[in-house]
């Protein structure tokens, strides 16, 4: 049977408001293709998005989609996966929506390790408002609010949410895009809270004001700076200045919220 | 001493009100129709022509609550929001105005998720009525400029927070041609803030301690007494402004209202249709006034009973909605004229809920509408 990415789109919402060059479509076309290997039942799949650009993404899905709030993607999803633990649910957000509005939703995630798999589309901009630093904007560059560049230390979302507790925590990029995919299939399999962060390109918000004007600049940026991580440990590379590792970044086994959750409910019950 | 004319959006006309108040402290986030207030604002920083800390904080809570210690420190603050932000500082609004803090902030209209849009409503700031901040709702950019100043005025007089509010779009992003005031106008109109009470270890002061019932009972008279306070300070505000600026709004504004059949009450930007519609309607023979609600908190009760007594009718036009009883200034109005015996027959209208066009024609339909038939007590969905 062939694959048609187009099976997992609402066509009609088509074509999508981004920006032209910008990553995003490709971040989606990655997960639908994700999707079509996990070959879950459609309608066990719920997609939840926050606000900004990247949370469009979960109208263009033909799935049950929740568009939520700034920042509030993660609780909307936690409640749907507490009301039915056998739901597959996917949580699409930007960094400034997962990192500083609802940077607390992240790592209370993380750290119950409930079973979301959240796909962080990280542009190192607010793009949507217009280009304000968010706190994936690394130092030294500029945002509209930081005219002279940054002066704010960015978080590294991937060491957040092994820090909290995520038990997969993997990085890719939009030029590194077979490996995002096989990301995103692996933390959906893993029993528990899951992060991939999809390091993405915003010509429009952050590429021009960084010297990166065109997309391909961009995707040759992501290209020449990040390391594969298994390199890394295998002591065939290292991590210059500026540089970011891509893969499987952490892993570890720990119990997953929901199960746990159940459990509790038949011990109170003496149903053990 | 004459201003400046310019041509530029109602946001950045806002900035520009902002600019002459000479805040000290400017907490922030951006979100969808305000962002370009606080671009302009950083212009101006990064230009010199504000010395201002521009904070830009993780989300609307955190810079909300900035703003309140920032002013509790005894300097000028200003913030600018809209919608799902505003809904967000919720808690804060109230903290701020039980802090007595006197910040500015602008409001610019936009419906509430869900569902997600970016149209003009005021439904976000008015529901934030019973938060204890004064509420001004600006038809132009202009008018918000102008009001920022005299919300800096009236906040400091009765230390309460202010909130300046204009629609989003229709306001915010049309461009018009603005007079700038001079700067010595601005501040001889607004001195430089020095309140008696502020945080300073000098002073040794401390905010939000925990309180038994009868404390609380008297801060929220005191509060309730600087809300009253307000109106009069508001008129003053407006009188000195207009003296000095040469432009005043006053906080009601009556329009052609002599001898008329049938008065519009609105709020925002829907006054500017509707004066439009009073003229048409005058020409062609109709006595129609308008009576625009600038100053919503405090709700300046007397004043509407004064502009609205032997009036036969009223019709409300609410751009915005509350569900379960209807339009907000329906509501207020209805309130404020009961057991007036020669008050208004009250029609209240929902009209632009949701950001929908209402041209002047669609008014001058209404206003036919609410003379030919009874006041319902139920608002009337009118597109």
């Amino acid at each position: 049977m062939s694959f048609d990415v187009m099976d997992y789109f609402r066509q009609e919402t088509l074509p999508h408001i981004w920006c032209p060059g910008c990553g995003n479509g490709i971040i989606l076309r990655d997960f639908a293709v994700a999707l079509e290997r996990l070959n879950y039942p459609r309608d066990e799949v719920v997609i939840v998005s926050g606000i900004g650009c990247s949370s469009r993404a979960a109208g263009y899905l033909n799935f049950d989609t929740v568009h939520t709030t700034h920042g509030r993607a993660l609780p909307f999803a936690t409640g749907i996966k507490l009301a039915n633990p056998n739901l597959k649910v996917f949580v699409i957000m930007g960094d400034g929506d997962s990192s500083a509005i609802g940077g607390n939703h992240l790592i209370h995630a993380a750290r119950r390790n409930i079973d979301l798999t959240a796909i962080i589309f990280n542009n190192n901009i607010y793009g949507m408002t217009g280009g304000q630093f968010s706190p994936l904007t690394p130092r030294d560059k500029k945002a509209t609010t930081a005219p002279y560049g940054m002066i704010e230390q960015s978080f590294d979302i991937c060491r957040l949410a092994e820090g909290a507790g995520a038990t997969y925590v993997g990085r890719a990029t939009t030029y590194h895009n077979q490996l995002l995919t096989q990301l995103i299939i692996d933390g959906a399999q893993n029993p528990g809270f899951s992060l991939i962060e999809a390091v993405t390109h915003c010509p429009t918000s952050y590429g021009r004001r960084n010297g990166m004007a065109s997309p391909s600049d961009m995707v040759r940026w992501q290209k020449d700076n990040a390391v594969w991580i298994d390199k890394v440990r295998a002591g065939k590379a290292e991590v210059k200045d500026g540089q970011f590792t891509i893969g499987l970044l952490h892993r570890h086994e720990a119990p997953e919220f929901t199960q746990a959750y159940m459990e509790v409910i038949k011990r109170a019950r003496g149903q053990e | 001493m004459s201003g400046e004319r310019i041509l530029v959006n109602g946001n950045h006309a806002a900035a520009y009100g902002v600019r002459l108040a000479r805040p000290m402290v400017v907490p922030v986030y951006p979100i969808t129709p305000q962002t370009p207030i606080v671009e302009k604002i950083s212009e101006f920083q990064a230009e010199g022509q504000m010395e201002v800390e521009l904070v830009t904080a993780e989300s609307e809570h955190s810079a909300m609550s900035a703003c309140i210690t920032a002013s509790l420190t005894g300097v000028r603050v200003f913030t600018a929001t809209a919608s799902q932000g505003l809904m967000l500082m919720h808690e804060m609004l109230h903290y701020a105005s039980g802090a007595r803090a006197p910040i500015v902030m602008v409001n610019v209209n936009r419906t509430i998720g869900s569902p997600w849009g970016f149209w003009p409503d005021q439904t976000d700031s008015l529901a934030q009525r019973d938060t204890g901040w004064i509420q001004y709702y600006c038809e132009s950019g202009q008018e918000s400029l102008d009001t920022i100043l005299q919300a800096f005025r009236v906040a400091e007089k009765v230390l309460l927070p202010a909130m300046v509010v204009h629609e989003a779009f229709y306001v915010s992003h049309s461009l018009e041609v603005v007079e700038v005031p001079a700067q010595e106008l601005a501040d001889q109109f607004l001195p430089p803030f020095t309140p008696p009470h502020r945080l300073d270890p000098e002073i040794k002061e401390s905010w939000g301690n925990t309180v038994n019932q009868d404390m609380f009972y008297r801060h929220r008279k005191t509060l309730g007494e600087a809300m009253d306070n307000a109106l009069a300070a508001a008129k003053e505000a407006d009188a000195d402004y207009r003296a000095l600026v040469g432009r005043g709004y006053g906080i009601i504004e009556e329009y052609r209202c002599d001898n008329p059949e049938i008065i519009i009450a609105t709020m925002g930007s829907m006054t500017g249709t509707a004066r439009e519609a009073v003229d048409e309607l005058r020409a062609e023979g109709l006595a129609v006034g308008l009576l625009k609600v600038k100053l919503f908190r405090p709700f300046p009760l007397k004043d509407v009973r004064r502009a609205l007594t032997g009036v036969p009718k009223v019709v409300v036009l609410d751009r915005n909605f509350a569900p379960g009883t209807g339009g907000f200034l329906h509501q207020e109005m209805k309130a404020a004229l009961y057991g007036m015996s020669d008050g208004p027959e009250v029609h209240g209208y929902l009209a632009g809920v949701g950001g929908t066009n209402i041209p002047p024609a669609k008014i001058k339909d209404m206003v036919r509408e609410a003379l030919a038939e009874k006041a319902a007590a139920e608002p009337v969905w009118k597109g």
